[in-house]
């Protein structure tokens, strides 16, 4: 445990574990509404906001945080009036948001590829004090958002339309969403770097998934898969001297992987279960959609 | 209580006038009409295309409308806040998202209009607890969405609806995809419904088990209102045996063991 005698590992720690926490929770609902992607498109956009940074010599976080956050308005505005569809608008979004930060690092005085590397790929060693405090603050807001209106984004996430009918503010809600995957998204920049965020977002979801049967449940593994591998890869990362990020995504896909293998016993003794605590009905109508469910998780 | 219509003491629950919506340049409802009101079971029938649905999501302020004017218990829809007073099942044939969520979790957010901040009481707990009784489905609470079968899923939606406890309840085909025994249970819930005062408003395709409790039918084509009055007698196809043993009424008895069998 030598490495918490440093500074800089203590900062990295602190940043990996707030990660862990808001990537999934965010994540969580955009899978839900099946946009598994949006933190991806976020992450491209960004991107011009750390391009803008340097160029104007402000915080590169904060920046990012700005630009990435407009980006995700303009996606959720471009999805609300229809004028294109979804999956263009999210391209155009990734490619112009690429091009336009390598653009603007390239101008700045002070920027090179190389400073834009530890944006693209994440760098804990180089996560500063100020960098610290403005994950701490976006972090929290990502908290206070995800778990205090739960119900409210679950709702909108579920069933857009049927939301509208019991009065939610909808179109308010989904740009929530989208301004907090943006945080997040800044959040997690530093650590696993632009071009992996929204692995973090995503994967650790998709592996909880294969063991609940809850939303609550799904979130609070999803969350807990997402500490376990930011603190697993910055702790590796340390040791081994290998790039933070990457590590930090291949565990996950790992978790992924294990509790799938994990997840196929768990469903086959389930659907046992299930036909033997229903002993009245025919033996051979039961068996068959018991078999078919469990052929449906392995498959996943 | 069982037909205010023709007192005319009560006014509309739903009430559109002159109402034309569009769908890119296509003209969808042109200029209907549509009164419903207070404990009536009110049926929009007509061909996939003649504008029921949209009708229906006119209502609900899901569909802009380029003229006329909609009113929902007397106040025109822009201004309407009283969501709670409504349930709404969407036409869909699953009640699952991208994320695994039990039965409970989807109908709870059926009651989140009755909620402050979406914080739950004992009271909403509870409602939603007697929404899924309502439906035969207290005993999967707890399981996920997705191990339903098509019928329990839209009695998954129905229930949702019921949370909020509404005075009236919109339908977008809710027998679609529906096995016989959740017909027969769909049928039972919207009667016991009707026989406590609801005002329903159904987007049907054909009458079917419903038609027993169905007051007035409108019949639309190519989004003008075609016929307003009694429900039609089924003819062709529909009148065929096939299409008439699935009666709410000869199921009752019979209903235990189908739920039995799927579940």
């Amino acid at each position: 445990m030598d490495f918490l005698n440093y500074d800089f590992m203590q900062r990295a720690l602190l940043a990996a574990v707030l990660v862990g926490i808001t990537a999934p929770a965010v994540g969580i609902y955009l899978v839900q509404r099946r946009q598994a992607l949006m933190g991806d498109g976020i992450g491209h956009v960004a991107m011009t906001g750390v391009g803008l940074g340097f160029l104007l010599s402000w915080s590169p976080v904060w920046m990012a945080t700005l630009v990435s956050v407009l980006g995700a308005i303009a996606m959720e505005l471009i999805r609300w009036y229809g004028r294109m569809r979804g999956d263009l608008a999210l391209a155009m979004l990734f490619y112009g948001g690429m091009a336009g930060g390598v653009m603007l690092i390239n101008l700045a005085p002070n920027g090179s590829n190389a400073n834009l590397t530890s944006y693209l790929f994440g760098s804990l060693s180089t996560v500063s004090e100020s960098d610290v405090t403005a994950i701490i603050v976006l972090a929290a807001f990502v908290v206070l958002v995800t778990l205090g209106l739960r119900r409210q984004l679950f709702a909108v996430s579920q069933d857009e339309e049927f939301a509208r009918v019991t009065g939610l503010p909808v179109r308010a809600l989904n740009l929530l969403t989208a301004i907090t995957a943006a945080v997040t998204v800044t959040v997690a920049m530093r650590v696993v770097g632009l071009l992996l965020v929204s692995a973090l977002m995503v994967v650790p979801v998709a592996a909880a998934q294969q063991l609940t049967r809850s939303f609550a449940a799904t979130f609070a593994i999803a969350v807990a898969i997402g500490v376990t591998v930011t603190i697993g890869g910055t702790v590796t990362s340390y040791y081994q001297d290998v790039p933070p990020g990457a590590t930090i995504v291949l565990l996950t896909i790992g978790a992924f992987i294990a509790l799938t293998a994990l997840a196929t016993p768990l469903a086959r003794r389930r659907a046992r279960a299930l036909a033997a605590a229903q002993p009245s009905t025919d033996p051979a109508e039961c068996a068959i959609p018991a078999s078919r469910g469990t052929d449906g998780k392995v498959s996943v | 209580m069982i037909d205010p219509m023709e007192d005319g003491m009560t006014e509309p629950v739903i009430s559109l006038r002159g109402v034309r919506a569009e769908l890119g340049s296509r003209p969808v409802l042109r200029g209907i009409d549509l009164t419903v009101g207070h404990g009536e079971v009110v049926a929009l029938l007509g061909a996939n295309g003649s504008g029921k649905s949209t009708a229906v999501r006119s209502v609900i302020g899901q569909v802009p409308v380029s003229a006329g004017e909609i009113e929902l218990f007397g106040t025109a829809r822009a201004r309407f806040r009283d969501w709670s007073r409504v349930g709404y099942v969407p036409q869909r044939t699953t009640a699952a998202g991208g994320v695994p969520a039990t039965v409970g979790e989807v109908v709870s957010s059926g009651r989140l209009s009755r909620t402050r901040f979406g914080v739950f009481r004992k009271a909403d707990h509870a409602a939603v607890r007697h929404a899924l009784e309502l439906v035969g489905m207290a005993d999967r609470v707890k399981d996920s969405v997705n191990a339903l079968s098509g019928g329990q899923h839209q009695r998954v939606l129905i229930a949702r609806a019921l949370a909020s406890e509404p005075e009236l309840l919109i339908m977008d085909e809710p027998m679609a995809g529906v096995d016989l025994a959740s017909q027969e249970v769909l049928a039972r819930t919207l009667r016991e419904q009707v026989a406590a005062g609801a005002t329903v408003l159904l987007v049907l395709h054909e009458l079917g088990p419903l038609e027993p409790l169905i007051d007035r039918a409108v019949v639309l084509r190519d989004g003008c209102v075609l016929h307003d009055g009694p429900p039609p007698k089924a003819v062709g196809q529909h009148a065929l045996p096939g299409h008439d043993h699935v009666h709410p009424h000869a199921a009752h008895d019979a209903e235990p063991i189908r739920t039995g069998l799927l579940s």
